[in-house]
């Protein structure tokens, strides 16, 4: 009888199912996976050590190439560092902004993540559906920051600038006659909240489409349920957190636990699963999506009713007005200064950390005083979890591999850095 | 400082006793340093008694201190930060420990006790060449297969010392010595103490 030996493939880094580059060596006894091998950092970028280099409000668009599909959630953890540090007060307004935008982002994240993670296994309709809401909620990024995925909207003291008064219209080309353009621009007409206000009216309906479609799945219960099952204790000694801390069971949101910005005024609840399995981290990240619907309708009711300053009038870490600098001189010096030579933080050290949608988003921030960073880490989510995939993937089949690398949420963007 | 904070100084000061090399209170985060000879000890503590139950450790980093505030430092180059997080008491703590050799750091590692360390650690040996004593399996995680040095050390150049391209006359990648000069705009500078104070000037 011939000798049967393990072999071991190599999945990625162009993959399909990689999400990105991820180099996955996988040894095989059969078709069973004896041992994955997780090779990364073929997008590592030295985020940490550009941010040396650059002075502290330079480094803000880097952050939204970290975790390219929630960008505003990484800029919020950084500028939340740096206010950290400076001891700079946040405009209450601007924390509303900035609470409602995560939520947009928590949205968008947990769209792609469900849209993409059905098409890895087999469902292909999902992503079309997701990707249909996802456009609406990108022309929601473009109206705030001018830009549809690199934002650069959160700065340290507030956020850039206020809410758009109008949403950007469609109009008709070769492609789009008169009727679709108006059909598209109804929704369109009024300011940014109404738009805004009228997707959450829309969103609840479209989550019950995902559920018709996916919850009860045979097929898809046959490739999640008890795939990648991992016990609260395992879950807690791998470091992970959010949704796949909360689909073992632990109950721990650091919105509702360290609230942050105005989360502690907030009514929404955190879903818990209790199995462990892919299929309970994605009914976690389903009611998630209807909890963040729930917290941009407060926001936007409130927004509507408070207008006021978004950003600090600390003229040594937020730009003056245009119309000042135009006339006062010791403005036109701020700015001149600011976006020069940059804002200096005072020595000290500093971790922030916020509820991103994919976990535990830190940013820990060294100062020795300059207008540069002395040291930035970022602690991303994605990184303890994609380490744990052999534990996860062992004794699973091979083609369970992407079944766990979907329910991971991997963004290689963001475990790379 | 919040009663909850303090409470957490307490219980250390109460449990860890001598270990302790530096403890303080600072932007509403408690910072622990430990000796390097007292680390796995003290993580273990921290992990198991039931007055402090850190079940996480959610971030292990390398820094690198031997530029700090334009030579103004003095203590060991190399340390290890440690953020831990106790989800059954909602807080947390930052844990630091200075590798005692300058030229050859050599920490022990933390995966027995916490097994999320275990990448962490592969990154600070990487990126810093800090070794933990104990890892299971030692190897770069984030930089090229092959690569030569460690480079988030403040003496490894922004723009490295080697770059790749495709060479179509032997029809293969290449690795060749950088063509680019490291350029930055704005000089780093560190003003005097009241410079950049919030609400000075």
């Amino acid at each position: 009888m011939a000798e049967i030996r393990n072999y071991t493939i190599n999945f990625g880094p162009q993959h399909p199912a990689a999400h990105g580059v991820l180099r996955l060596v996988l040894e095989l006894d059969g078709e069973v996976i004896v041992r994955a091998d997780p090779h990364i950092g073929l997008l590592h970028r030295a985020t940490e050590k550009l941010a040396e280099t650059k002075t502290w409000l330079q480094t803000v668009p880097y952050l939204d190439r970290l975790d390219y599909v929630s960008m505003m959630c990484n800029e919020h953890a950084y500028v939340m560092a740096v206010e950290k540090l400076l001891g700079v007060e946040v405009p209450i307004r601007a924390q509303y902004i900035r609470v409602m935008m995560d939520e947009v982002t928590r949205i968008l994240n947990h769209l792609l993540n469900i849209g993409t993670h059905a098409l890895d296994i087999g469902a292909m309709t999902m992503v079309l559906y997701t990707f249909r809401e996802r456009e609406d909620l990108m022309d929601v990024y473009e109206a705030v920051s001018g830009a549809r995925l690199h934002a650069a909207y959160y700065r340290p003291g507030g956020v850039y600038r206020d809410l758009p008064d109008r949403m950007p219209q469609y109009v008709e080309n070769k492609f789009k006659n008169a009727e679709t353009v108006k059909r598209l621009n109804e929704a369109r007409q009024g300011s940014l909240l109404d738009f805004l206000e009228d997707f959450t009216n829309r969103f609840p309906t479209y989550v019950d489409e995902y559920e018709t479609l996916l919850t009860d799945n045979r097929i898809w219960k046959q490739r999640t349920v008890g795939v990648g099952v991992v016990s609260p204790e395992r879950a807690l000694a791998l470091g992970f957190s959010g949704p796949m801390l909360r689909g073992s069971g632990v109950e721990w949101d650091l919105r509702k636990k360290q609230p942050y910005e105005v989360y502690d005024r907030m009514e929404f609840d955190v879903p818990v699963g209790v199995n462990g399995d892919c299929y309970d981290r994605y009914l976690v990240r389903i009611e998630e999506m209807r909890q963040a619907n729930r917290i941009v309708r407060q926001c936007i009711d409130w927004l509507r009713k408070n207008p006021g300053p978004v950003i600090t009038d600390n003229h040594k870490v937020a730009p003056p007005p245009r119309e000042k600098m135009k006339a006062s001189m010791e403005e036109l010096i701020h700015h001149f200064k600011l976006f020069t030579e940059g804002m200096h933080v005072p020595p000290g050290e500093a971790y922030a950390a916020i509820e991103h949608p994919k976990g535990e988003f830190g940013v820990y921030a060294i100062s020795d005083g300059g207008n540069k960073p002395y040291r930035i880490k970022l602690r991303s989510p994605g990184f303890p979890h994609l380490a744990a995939t052999d534990e996860m993937a062992k004794g699973h089949m091979i083609a369970d591999a992407t079944a766990i690398i979907g329910t991971i949420d991997l963004v290689l963007g963001d475990t790379d850095r | 400082m919040s009663a909850k904070l303090e409470a957490l100084c307490q219980n250390l000061q109460n449990v860890l006793g001598d270990r302790i090399a530096g403890l303080k209170t600072l932007l509403g985060e408690v910072t622990l340093e430990v000796a390097a000879g007292h680390y796995l000890e003290t993580a273990r503590i921290l992990r198991d008694h039931p007055d402090l139950r850190f079940e996480q450790l959610m971030d292990l980093t390398g820094v690198d201190y031997s530029t700090w505030g334009d030579g103004a430092w003095s203590g060991p180059r190399f340390a290890a930060v440690c953020h831990l997080t106790s989800v059954s008491k909602n807080w947390r703590l930052r844990l630091r420990v200075f590798a005692p050799d300058d030229n050859f750091p050599v920490l022990p590692s933390v995966v027995g006790l916490w097994n999320s360390a275990n990448w962490y650690e592969r990154e600070a040996f990487d990126l810093y060449g800090i070794l933990f004593e104990g890892h299971p399996d030692l190897r770069r995680i984030l930089s090229d297969y092959g690569f030569v040095g460690h480079p988030f050390r403040k003496d490894f150049p922004i723009s490295g010392y080697v770059e790749m391209r495709y060479d179509p006359d032997q029809r293969r990648v290449v690795y060749q010595p950088v063509t680019i000069e490291p350029r930055e705009n704005t000089p780093r500078i560190i003003r005097e103490d009241s410079y950049g104070d919030v609400g000075h000037g």
